[in-house]
């Protein structure tokens, strides 16, 4: 046990790094994913017929295909089949961005469907392209109906992004494991590990519910009727 | 009278529409003169809102023409159906305020983003507008921070903002409380006495009877009545719009405006 402590003391400033990676992986990917999701689903909602179809044609491609098997298929076959060599990190980004972005896209289909009609009647009454009032008017609204969901996401790919490991990206998993391997100390890395993903959830779900409450919209509060 | 008195700012003509297979507008004309109230009165059902959001292509008319000062509004250059649509400002029945903006930026945003206007000079035509409404007070609340009657009244400063030749209103007090209905038929009442040339429908009979020029009478998607409330409500004329009328006036008793 006590073995097993100074190993933890040891490698620990090694595994907070490869949690710096992890989060900034998890970051860009939510980015990536809120662009196409946001993309897909306006393109669901408001764009013509056949491209909506080819947005569902994605999300239908990477919602159906298990993470790991999109990882090792970009990264050992597509990316370099179109000839880009990327680095097994920018692939993870890349990877989960694209799936998380197939999922984000029905969160924020579902809140634009939400909102009442009358919101775009109104803005096209005062002279509105479609774009403008998408843009000023129902993505204001649908994302911050957004936000529950989006942390959400955020929880599944920060788990998801374990699966980088197989790539040999350093991040939590790998390093967790690197350290495991050498000094055979895997219950109490393995705990570590398991803490190290519970303390990044808790802090990126506690920022979205404070960004939440800081964009509500005054007299909307579900507390207070 | 000069010519271009006598010439309509807003003319529809033959306008009909077919919604979910059912025939909701037959050939329905019209023509506001400048400065002139018309009323669309009847029964739910009988294309009053469907013919005012046609008027501005929120739903496209099927068939039929609309021309501004004389020039025919064609839905697909969309560049000129914008710029139609501010010079045509439109009262809804459920007010439609945008829920995430407070009561100026309401007023103001279409302003800056349409008409480009800098923001400070749009915060301040957006106030003015709000005074001129009586919810200059009220500036810095959200839509679900005010009444029916002043999120209505918002909604009318956010369409005089765009400085309209026109004001389309669709039942404009028909979602509101009986005791919040007279504070907007007073807004409209200002307008209407300012010379805002406007048509809405309604079943206020009482402000129907006091301020309309013209009272067209729509049932099952056809105006099958039309002329001044003199000539329409006078007691012992046998018209559909005096029955109409008698019939609102026992089920509603009216605000006095």
């Amino acid at each position: 046990m006590t073995e097993g402590l100074l190993v933890i003391k040891e490698s620990l400033p090694y595994l907070l790094e490869g949690a710096g990676v992890t989060a900034s992986a998890v970051v860009g990917a939510m980015l990536l994913g809120l662009i196409i999701g946001v993309f897909l689903a306006v393109l669901q909602v408001y764009g013509p017929r056949s491209l909506g179809r080819l947005a569902g044609l994605y999300v239908w491609f990477f919602r159906g295909v298990p993470v790991l098997v999109l990882l090792f298929l970009f990264y050992f076959g597509l990316f370099s089949l179109m000839g880009v060599n990327l680095s097994a990190f920018m692939s993870v980004i890349l990877v989960l961005g694209m799936t998380s972005g197939a999922y984000q896209s029905q969160i924020y289909r579902g809140a634009i469907e939400s909102l009442p009609y009358g919101q775009l009647k109104a803005a096209r009454a005062l002279g509105m392209s479609d774009w403008k009032a998408i843009k000023y008017i129902i993505l204001p609204q649908a994302l911050r109906l957004s936000i529950p969901g989006f942390s959400n996401e955020y929880s599944i790919i920060l788990k998801d992004s374990a699966l980088a490991f197989v790539l040999g990206t350093s991040e939590i998993m790998a390093r967790t494991h690197f350290v495991a391997s050498r000094t055979y100390q895997h219950l109490p890395l393995y705990v570590t590990a398991g803490i190290l993903y519970f303390i990044l959830t808790w802090l990126g779900v506690k920022a979205l519910r404070r960004l939440e409450d800081k964009a509500r919209i005054p007299g909307y509060s579900h507390h207070h009727g | 009278m000069t010519l271009s008195e006598n010439r309509p700012v807003l003319r529809a003509e033959n306008i009909s529409k077919v919604l979910g297979g059912k025939q909701i507008l037959r050939s329905v004309s019209f023509e506001l003169q400048k400065g002139e109230m018309k009323v669309l009165i009847g029964p739910s059902g009988g294309g009053k809102s469907t013919l005012l959001q046609c008027i501005n292509f929120l739903i496209p008319p099927d068939e039929g023409q609309i021309f501004l000062d004389d020039e025919e509004i064609h839905i697909h250059r969309k560049r000129d159906l914008y710029a139609y649509r501010q010079k045509v400002g439109m009262i809804f029945q459920d007010f439609n305020l945008f829920d995430h903006l407070n009561a100026v930026e309401n007023v103001s945003i279409a302003l800056r983003k349409v008409k480009k206007i800098a923001k400070k000079e749009a915060l301040e035509r957006a106030m003015s507008e709000l005074e001129r409404v009586g919810v200059g007070d009220k500036a810095n609340l959200y839509p679900a921070q005010l009444s029916g009657g002043q999120k209505q009244r918002v909604s009318i400063a956010r369409a005089l903002a765009m400085d309209p030749e026109v004001m389309l209103l669709d039942e404009p007090t028909s979602a509101l409380d009986p005791e919040l209905i007279g504070e907007v038929l007073a807004v409209i009442r200002n307008l209407a006495q300012d010379g805002m040339t406007m048509i809405m429908a309604t079943h206020q009979m009482g402000f129907v009877r006091s301020l309309a020029d013209q009272i067209l009478f729509m049932q099952e998607g056809e105006i099958i009545e039309q002329g001044p409330p003199s000539e329409l409500l006078t007691p012992g004329s046998n018209t559909r719009a005096l029955q109409f009328c008698s019939k609102m006036d026992e089920l509603y008793e009216e605000p006095e405006v």
